[in-house]
């Protein structure tokens, strides 16, 4: 069978090599120290920094996509996510607002703040309103840089949930991610990333 | 309309009122006296030497030499460009950009001038050549600086917002459309301001020079709107041409954000 994701001697100047394979509906949570090199891995495999080596996706090769193609397909959700609007609704589609209102339930956001400014949100109602950007695109792979880093325990389970709903759905992810426990719940395989080499935990 | 000519007696009387100024300096203990009679200095002797070598360059008239002057200025003024951003692109790159928006500017806008309103004959004679391309790069001068800066500085502020649309799938262009916009408009706000303004709160430096050298106000007037245009057009193809020339070198083939080849001016500042 081909792996969802497949990625080998993958390497930047400042990390890798990375040889990694992940099936459809696997996830595989990368732990390790701040600055190991856990999101370079990410961001690499997203081609949002220069890098070298394969990465496939259903067995076809990132230098057969176009590059905003391949990023739509292998979606990275940054720890600290960026915004170009004011509002939530600014960064979604307008046809899309019903089921960005209907997953922010699900994740514990309350519909009264996805209609509030950005600024006035906390970081862990931006938090999932940035999965909710990546989650809405329905990606075959999701790359997701410590999704529930800034969350409390009610909402870390609300987002594990969807997660799990998604990788049942034959998502393959890729989850980063401080929290032992959490790779644990999540992780099919575990691996622990160290001065910018992964190695299985 | 024959100019009243000024003797040096004239300046002299003039230069009493910057020995006043000198003055002040003193009695208020401001402690500019130095810097004013080096700043009075400077004034007289760049002026009086720009005067000789423009004298020696009109009683020549040669086409190679007028465009060897014109194009000293525009690699001047490029220099200026590529000097005044925080950020730094690597491999000159803010000269080479600042330098080619700047010369792309001024050459279409002058020669476009020269051929189709003012027409001297010839078209190139270094009389109307030499100053109207002075007057034009200032202002492309600042049309492309303020691009420039707004575009490396807004690129450092806004790289979390531009990789977030890259990484939802998003093409360089649309990520780095609103930089782009915001870069371009406060390039132009400085002459549509000038040009709102002009004439009610002040009358602008063109039109008063010719005025005071005898021309006649409705002819000075005239002259004053063709230079606006020109200054308008000017500082537009400069600041599109700086923007879209940088954006080019803010990503790669692959459209991500490079912003690995930007460094910052000071030394020793954390980024």
């Amino acid at each position: 069978m081909t792996a969802r994701l497949r990625i080998a001697n993958l390497r930047s100047g400042v990390a890798g090599p990375f040889e990694l394979a992940v099936d459809a509906g696997e996830c595989v949570a990368i732990t390790g120290a701040s600055g190991s090199g856990k999101s370079l891995l990410l961001r690499m495999i997203a081609d949002l920094d220069p890098n070298e080596g394969e990465a496939l996706l259903d067995g076809r090769d990132r230098r057969r996509f176009h590059a905003p193609e391949w990023r739509r397909q292998v979606v990275y959700s940054a720890a600290e996510p960026g915004w170009w609007g004011e509002l939530p609704l600014d960064h979604f589609p307008r046809s899309e607002h019903a089921r960005v209102l209907a997953l922010a339930d699900h994740l514990g956001v309350a519909p009264g703040r996805v209609r509030d400014a950005l600024a006035r949100l906390s970081t862990g109602e931006r938090q999932r309103l940035a999965l909710i950007r990546a989650l809405l695109l329905d990606p075959p792979v999701l790359l997701l840089d410590e999704p529930t880093g800034a969350l409390d325990t009610t909402a870390t389970a609300c987002v594990e949930t969807v997660l799990r709903e998604r990788l049942a759905g034959g998502t393959a992810m890729l989850v980063v991610t401080h929290s032992d426990e959490q790779a644990a719940r999540l992780g099919n395989r575990r691996f622990h990333m160290a001065e910018r080499r992964l190695s299985p935990a | 309309m024959t100019p009243i000519v000024l003797t040096i007696p004239d300046l002299a009387i003039a230069a009493s009122l910057i020995v006043l100024d000198g003055v002040l300096s003193v009695v208020l203990r401001l402690g500019l006296h130095r810097q004013l009679a080096v700043a009075t200095i400077r004034l007289v002797v760049q002026l009086v030497l720009v005067g000789f070598i423009l004298r020696g360059v009109f009683a020549l008239a040669s086409p190679l030499l007028t465009l060897g002057v014109v194009l000293v200025m525009i690699a001047i003024a490029g220099r200026e460009v590529a000097a005044r951003p925080e950020q730094r692109l690597a491999r000159f790159g803010n000269y080479t950009i600042g330098a080619s928006a700047v010369a792309f500017a001024t050459l279409l806008t002058a020669i476009l001038a020269l051929t189709t309103a003012i027409r001297p004959t010839p078209w190139y004679d270094p009389r109307y050549a030499i100053p109207l391309a002075g007057i034009v790069l200032g202002s492309v001068l600042n049309g492309a600086s303020l691009a420039l800066d707004a575009l490396l500085g807004g690129v450092v502020q806004q790289r979390a917002a531009i990789e977030a649309r890259l990484a939802l799938g998003g093409t360089i262009g649309q990520a780095m459309r609103p930089l782009v916009r915001g870069a371009i408009r406060r390039a132009l706000l400085p002459i549509v301001n000038q040009m709102s303004a002009a004439g009610l709160v002040t009358l602008p430096g063109i039109m008063t020079g010719q005025i005071l050298a005898g021309m006649a106000p409705m002819e000075a007037v005239k002259y004053q709107i063709l230079l606006m245009f020109l200054l308008a057009g000017g500082s537009g193809l400069a600041a599109v041409a700086v923007t879209f020339l940088g954006a080019r070198r803010l990503t790669d083939d692959r459209q991500r954000l490079r912003i690995d080849r930007l460094t910052q001016k000071t030394k020793g500042r954390v980024a």
